[in-house]
């Protein structure tokens, strides 16, 4: 730069300061956002739960509790509603610590096992197998519960995990990763909380296919 | 082989670079096996499946570029700031432990996969988180390998001098070890687990790599067409600005839907929006200088043009940086079309053009630098090995692009739009013609990606060789 500075945009103090201040701003309010953030997404408590307090990630006893997804008018997209009891491999009353040591189990399988690589998580992740976000209220699973001589949902993706390319649903299967039986169960509480995470709505219009197939989903008309 | 450098510095840079060539070979085979996989399921199955061949596709890219970044931060410090690296023992001594460390993990990676729930395969065999997989030793070893890097860096600017390329490595430098640390806890909670592993990718790849390619850019610049050093900086300084003002908040886009709440959809809109502005500015700033700054030779009017390959990456990087980061990421970035477009093919005919665009040419630019200086070469003219390798390898990686968003495309269709996302839906997009010709196009392309990459190893290799009487 010649000496005398003819504008201030071809001035490298200027942009060197506001470089900094630019810099300094934003991460000054990426971290104000992240403490609301963060508030906003821990886990909630078993008491939240059976006091109908919605939180974005509930507690890990949501296992104990029917989940679905439903269209909610006010917000303009779906969102997961916790009902009433339902039972989770045979039982309805998972104790706080009993569901978050299965949920503990289960996240730790997720990542032991590798599912980002082939599988999306909240979407994120690899593209060669389904989207695991709301894979508990999968409508698939309807009918794995014959083709794996199961008598319940949870029971025949657990079996279904153990063994996945005994029972493909189409030609790219899933490899068997030597998950055990605990690990799967472990598994299925995972996928079943991570359907009860309120995730503004995606994926939208899921399960609610098209009938006559040329309208779209039912909000997607 | 002779050796014409004068510096530590730039011999270290040297080996660093020949790793990150290895890495980036890995990489591509690894794309290929996991590109036949689509088309072919049947093919490897059950012995290395797509999630281990995705998992050192995604690894060696990523550390492939953080080799060459280290190496090329050590090439330019002794120019920068006239003096050799300070430490350069002990960033020898790095450079072989990283080495051994990052064999090892991808031997683990290849031999034993995947392992039991608990803590022993997080600590030992894979975290499985995308991208920043290595397990939780080799994360702790990493970070010592860097700080020792950051050190160095930040030992030799204080004691040589200080330029305004070099102030602002050694802050990027300094961000980007630190935000590592961001990704290396368990928690149960995915929303959690997935806001903080944004904070290591998004953040590295969206705002501090890209401004590393800023320092990069400015130093080819100067180097290699005798940019003047005070546009150059004036430029860097913007970009700067630029890059971080978006790019650091341009995380919002990442939080859209996994849990966190909805103001996120404006915050990530607006900023996300913003981030091509400073590829703009990275464009035409190479552009400018090439057309305007470039230095003359002393008595003559010829202009200078010291090493043609490498300019030719540094061009392709302008085009590149903006074309994949900036158009192929906007077009999805909006939360109206990402709720529909979200880990999609959409996604990764964006994740290749922009890891290629923004990256890997500028990277392969310094390789070139790399080459001529160690063999002393005055000018370095492009060979007929150049101009294939950066033929077919920018026409590869364009074609891949293209093949993904068209295969994106039918699948957003179906998939999202028409059938609601679920396991079925899924399935019956990935059987689409347009799905299927789409990622057989996209193989056919990484096939010629791969010649490309093997002229360019054969150029690097041997264009010293044909040059040599010329010096």
């Amino acid at each position: 730069m010649s000496r005398k500075v003819v504008s201030v945009w071809t001035s490298i103090p200027f942009w060197r300061r506001s470089a900094g201040w630019v810099t300094g701003f934003a991460a000054v309010l990426l971290i104000w956002l992240t403490f609301d953030s963060m508030s906003q997404i821990t886990m909630g408590t078993d008491a939240d739960l059976k006091n109908g307090i919605t939180k974005r990630v509930p507690a890990p006893t949501v296992i104990n509790y029917k989940i679905t997804y439903e269209m909610d008018t006010r917000r303009g997209h779906e969102v997961p509603k916790i009902g009433e009891k339902e039972k989770f491999f045979g039982r309805d009353d998972w104790s706080e610590e009993e569901a978050s040591a299965l949920l503990r189990l289960g996240k730790l399988a997720s990542q032991a096992k590798n599912c980002m690589n082939c599988h999306t998580l909240l979407g994120n992740g690899a593209y060669y197998a389904p989207d695991l976000t709301k894979a508990w209220l999968d409508p698939a699973w309807e009918n794995y519960i014959p083709m794996t001589g199961s008598t319940t949902k949870e029971e025949a993706m657990s079996k279904f995990l153990q063994n996945p390319s005994m029972y493909p649903s189409h030609e790219r299967m899933m490899p068997n990763l030597g998950i055990t039986e605990r690990e799967a169960i472990g598994l299925v509480a995972f996928l079943k909380h991570m359907s009860s995470i309120d995730t503004n709505g995606f994926p939208r219009n899921f399960g609610r296919m098209s009938i006559d197939g040329v309208t779209g989903a039912i909000h997607g008309k | 082989m002779v050796n014409n450098l004068q510096f530590e510095s730039k011999r270290l840079a040297i080996k660093y670079f020949i790793v990150a060539a290895i890495l980036f070979g890995a990489q591509l085979l690894m794309g290929l096996i996991a590109a036949i996989q689509f088309l072919v399921p049947g093919f490897l199955f059950e012995v290395f499946d797509f999630n281990v061949a995705r998992m050192v596709h995604i690894n060696a890219l990523v550390v492939w570029m953080l080799y060459a970044m280290i190496g090329s931060v050590y090439y330019l410090l002794p120019d920068e700031t006239e003096i050799e690296t300070v430490g350069i023992k002990l960033g020898n001594l790095a450079f072989y432990i990283l080495t051994a460390a990052v064999t090892v993990v991808v031997l683990v990676y290849i031999l034993v996969q995947v392992g039991p729930a608990s803590e022993f395969t997080i600590w030992f065999i894979n975290e499985g988180r995308e991208y920043i997989e290595a397990p939780r030793w080799a994360d702790i070893g990493i970070v010592v390998v860097v700080l020792v890097f950051v050190f160095n860096l930040f030992a030799t600017a204080i004691k040589g001098k200080q330029t305004g390329i070099v102030t602002v490595l050694m802050a990027d430098v300094l961000a980007l070890a630190g935000l590592y640390l961001a990704g290396m806890f368990f928690t149960d909670n995915i929303s959690v687990d997935q806001y903080w592993w944004w904070w290591v990718i998004h953040l590295w790849v969206e705002a501090t790599w890209e401004v590393f390619v800023g320092c990069l850019a400015a130093y080819g610049l100067i180097k290699i067409i005798g940019a003047r050093r005070e546009i150059v900086e004036m430029w860097l300084w913007i970009e700067v600005t630029m890059l971080f003002g978006s790019g650091i908040l341009g995380l919002g886009h990442h939080y859209f839907w996994i849990g966190t709440p909805e103001y996120w959809w404006e915050i990530g809109a607006l900023f996300s929006a913003l981030e091509p502005v400073p590829l703009v500015a990275m464009f035409v700033h190479v552009i400018y200088d090439w057309g305007k700054e470039t230095g003359l030779k002393e008595g003559s009017e010829e202009k200078t043009m010291n090493n043609s390959p490498a300019f030719a990456w540094f061009v392709t990087n302008a085009f590149g940086n903006f074309l994949g980061a900036g158009v192929w990421g906007f077009f999805h970035t909006l939360p109206q079309v990402n709720i529909y477009t979200h880990g999609t093919q959409f996604t990764s005919a964006h994740g290749h053009l922009a890891f290629f665009g923004a990256y890997a040419t500028i990277l392969i630019g310094m390789f070139y630098l790399g080459v001529q200086g160690k063999n002393g070469i005055k000018v370095l003219k492009a060979t007929f090995a150049s101009k294939m390798a950066i033929s077919l390898i920018t026409i590869g990686v364009l074609g891949m692009t293209v093949s993904l968003t068209i295969a994106g495309y039918g699948q957003v269709l179906v998939e999202r739009a028409q059938m609601g996302a679920t396991w079925q839906a899924y399935f019956v997009s990935q059987s689409l013609p347009w799905f299927v010709q789409g990622l057989g196009w996209r193989l056919a392309m990484g096939v010629v990606t791969f010649i490309g990459f093997v002229f360019l190893v054969k150029d690097l290799l041997t264009t010293s060789k044909s040059l040599r009487h010329i010096h």
